[in-house]
């Protein structure tokens, strides 16, 4: 009887094993195929000095990777990346927050600030590199038209190296501020009614229930949001390809624009491996150290 | 004696309408001082737009003229027109292709890893996972010189198959992430029940919680959709010829060919911005629902 039981427990789950394995293959491969095997195939190409097309590839060992350490190019490129990860979760969250609650006071009533407010998400970073290219373009843009109704002259936000940054920055927060928006709108549906309703009968203020109830349980989402934003910036790169290619000078360069620019524009394929692997490492570690700090704060409480 | 207290009670009368009244007043001032920032920010959100917009129908030196904050002359459509029989709709139509192929892979494949991970007893289930789900953050920088290698030995470089592989591939830790907990939440009971009729696992996959698990699926269709629709770096990198590349990169190409001349580039952007406000004005709440789907908490 017992002994029955056993194996039938045995051919149970031999026989899950066996489904499991045919439900999982597909993804193993294409992940195996497109996302393993190519980091892999990065680090070993990095050792090598190679232009992708020619079959002569010289190894080179770690020579690649100790030019990376010496690049300043690169580290140029990491503080930008860095700059726009601060600056973002500051500007980002706060600013999707404030719209969140301003839509959540207001409800149905203000749905078409809700609607105009969300379009910037909608367009592909390439559309948006594309429009605010020309849209603040020295001559006959739009920020230099206003600045002229001012009487003020043109002003070449993109071409100065001292702006360029923080106006790629400005964009990349036009983007992005309403995926924020939405994500607290519905971390505020995410509380129960019983709680507003409790706050209200106790006598509190729309703003104290605000301040003193909704935004202590937001801080979750609030450490979410930060990740997610955090790893986002890491890897920006489409926009500021296309509305200045890391230029001028390296003042908007970034690791992803950089790397690209090693690997497909001048043939670099071994240097550009190496900087695709110093991203890689750089982006594990960052967001492993923030996971580590963010989860350690929440042990505490 | 009591006409003192009368006197105090009329004071705390007296100061209790006062804070109320400065409630009322504080309340209209906070409302208006969030209403204009509200207001600032609806226009720097649209001005964009409407530069695009107004612009997009304007002769190619009337902007120049006229300036970009003014009315353009008459509604020309001559921009839209020279678009339209240029190549932008075989751009479309690559898009499209790459959207609907790489889009039905990638949810039955993910559907397919998720169920084990969410309803089996392995060992494996757990590492597994977090294997999958650690990919999330793994820029796509770091395959782009292999994957292009590859495409290339394998003869797909400059088309748009090239595209589907990585596309379904770097979808795949997200969805499985949201499906994984989907499936979760369906009651074990309907397994039970099943499994006394005789179902095995495939009959249960397929006949019970992949129609239990359609509005999961539908809000990662969206989520996945919008990403791949907008995908630039592989697209970019892996398709040559303007026949074989899609919607993001038409604008690319518009540009090379009418730098010169704005309201053809903004005719070019309006029109592919197009397809997407339909999208979210047929389904709005869906749109935005799914879009924020990556932001489950992790």
């Amino acid at each position: 009887m017992n002994e029955k039981n056993i194996s039938i427990l045995v051919q149970r789950q031999r026989s899950t094993r066996r489904a499991a394995t045919i439900f999982l293959a597909p993804v193993a491969i294409l992940m195996m195929v497109y996302i393993f095997y190519p980091i892999i195939s990065t680090f070993i190409t990095s050792t090598y000095k190679w232009n992708g097309i020619s079959a002569a590839k010289e190894m080179t060992g770690l020579e690649n990777w100790i030019t990376l350490i010496k690049d300043t190019s690169f580290w140029i490129a990491f503080k930008n990346n860095l700059v726009i990860m601060v600056l973002s979760i500051v500007i980002q969250i706060p600013l999707g927050l404030a719209l969140a609650t301003f839509l959540d006071f207001g409800k149905k009533k203000l749905t078409i600030f809700k609607v105009i407010w969300f379009i910037p998400l909608l367009m592909s970073s390439v559309a948006i590199g594309f429009l605010f290219t020309y849209a603040l373009a020295t001559n006959g843009g739009m920020i230099s038209t206003i600045s002229k109704f001012f009487g003020g002259g043109n002003i070449d936000l993109l071409g100065n190296p001292k702006t360029a940054l923080l106006t790629v920055i400005a964009i990349i927060c036009w983007q992005f501020t309403p995926f924020y928006m939405v994500y607290f709108m519905a971390a505020f549906t995410n509380i129960p009614y019983d709680v507003f309703e409790a706050a209200r009968i106790d006598g509190a203020t729309r703003g104290q229930y605000f301040w003193r109830i909704a935004l202590p349980l937001l801080v979750p989402s609030m450490k979410s949001a930060a990740i997610l934003s955090m790893v986002g910036s890491l890897k920006y790169f489409d926009l500021i390809y296309v509305m200045t290619g890391g230029g001028p000078g390296t003042s908007t360069e970034l690791m992803a624009t950089y790397m690209y620019k090693q690997s497909f524009k001048t043939f670099n394929m071994g240097y550009g491996s190496a900087v695709a692997g110093g991203m890689f490492i750089l982006i594990t570690m960052v967001a492993l150290i923030t996971m580590k700090l963010l989860n350690g704060k929440k042990q505490e409480v | 004696m009591e006409r003192t207290i009368d006197k105090n009670a009329d004071r705390t009368v007296d100061r209790t309408m006062d804070t109320i009244r400065k409630n009322k007043i504080k309340k209209v001032v906070y409302w208006g001082i969030a209403f204009v920032l509200a207001v600032f920010w609806l226009l720097v959100s649209s001005l964009p737009f409407v530069f695009m917009v107004m612009n997009s129908f304007k002769e190619k030196f009337e902007m120049l003229v006229s300036g970009v904050f003014s009315l353009p002359a008459a509604l020309n459509l001559n921009n839209y027109k020279e678009v339209l029989i240029g190549n932008f709709g075989s751009y479309f139509l690559n898009s499209v292709i790459v959207l609907a192929v790489s889009l039905i892979l990638l949810l039955f494949i993910a559907a397919c890893a998720s169920y084990p991970l969410a309803r089996f007893r392995f060992k494996l289930a757990a590492p597994i996972y977090a294997l999958i789900v650690a990919c999330m953050s793994i820029p796509i920088h770091i395959t782009l010189i292999p994957v292009f290698k590859m495409s290339q030995s394998a003869g797909l470089y400059d088309s748009i198959w090239a595209l589907i592989g990585p596309y379904v591939a770097f979808g795949i830790p997200i969805s499985v992430f949201i499906l994984t907990s989907f499936m979760q939440q369906i009651p074990r009971e309907i397994e039970e029940s099943a499994e006394i009729d005789g179902c095995n696992k495939f009959q249960m996959f397929f006949q019970m919680i992949l129609p239990l698990s359609k509005s999961g699926l539908a809000t990662l269709a969206i989520y996945n959709g919008v990403n791949m629709w907008n995908e630039f770096s592989f697209a970019y990198t892996l398709t040559q010829s303007s026949e074989n590349r899609t919607l993001p990169l038409a604008v690319w190409e518009f540009q090379g060919q009418y730098s010169m001349n704005t309201p053809m580039i903004m005719a070019v952007l309006t029109l592919s911005l197009l397809p997407m406000i339909i999208m979210f004005i047929l389904f709005q709440d869906k749109l935005v629902k799914g879009m924020t789907a990556g932001a489950v908490k992790g």
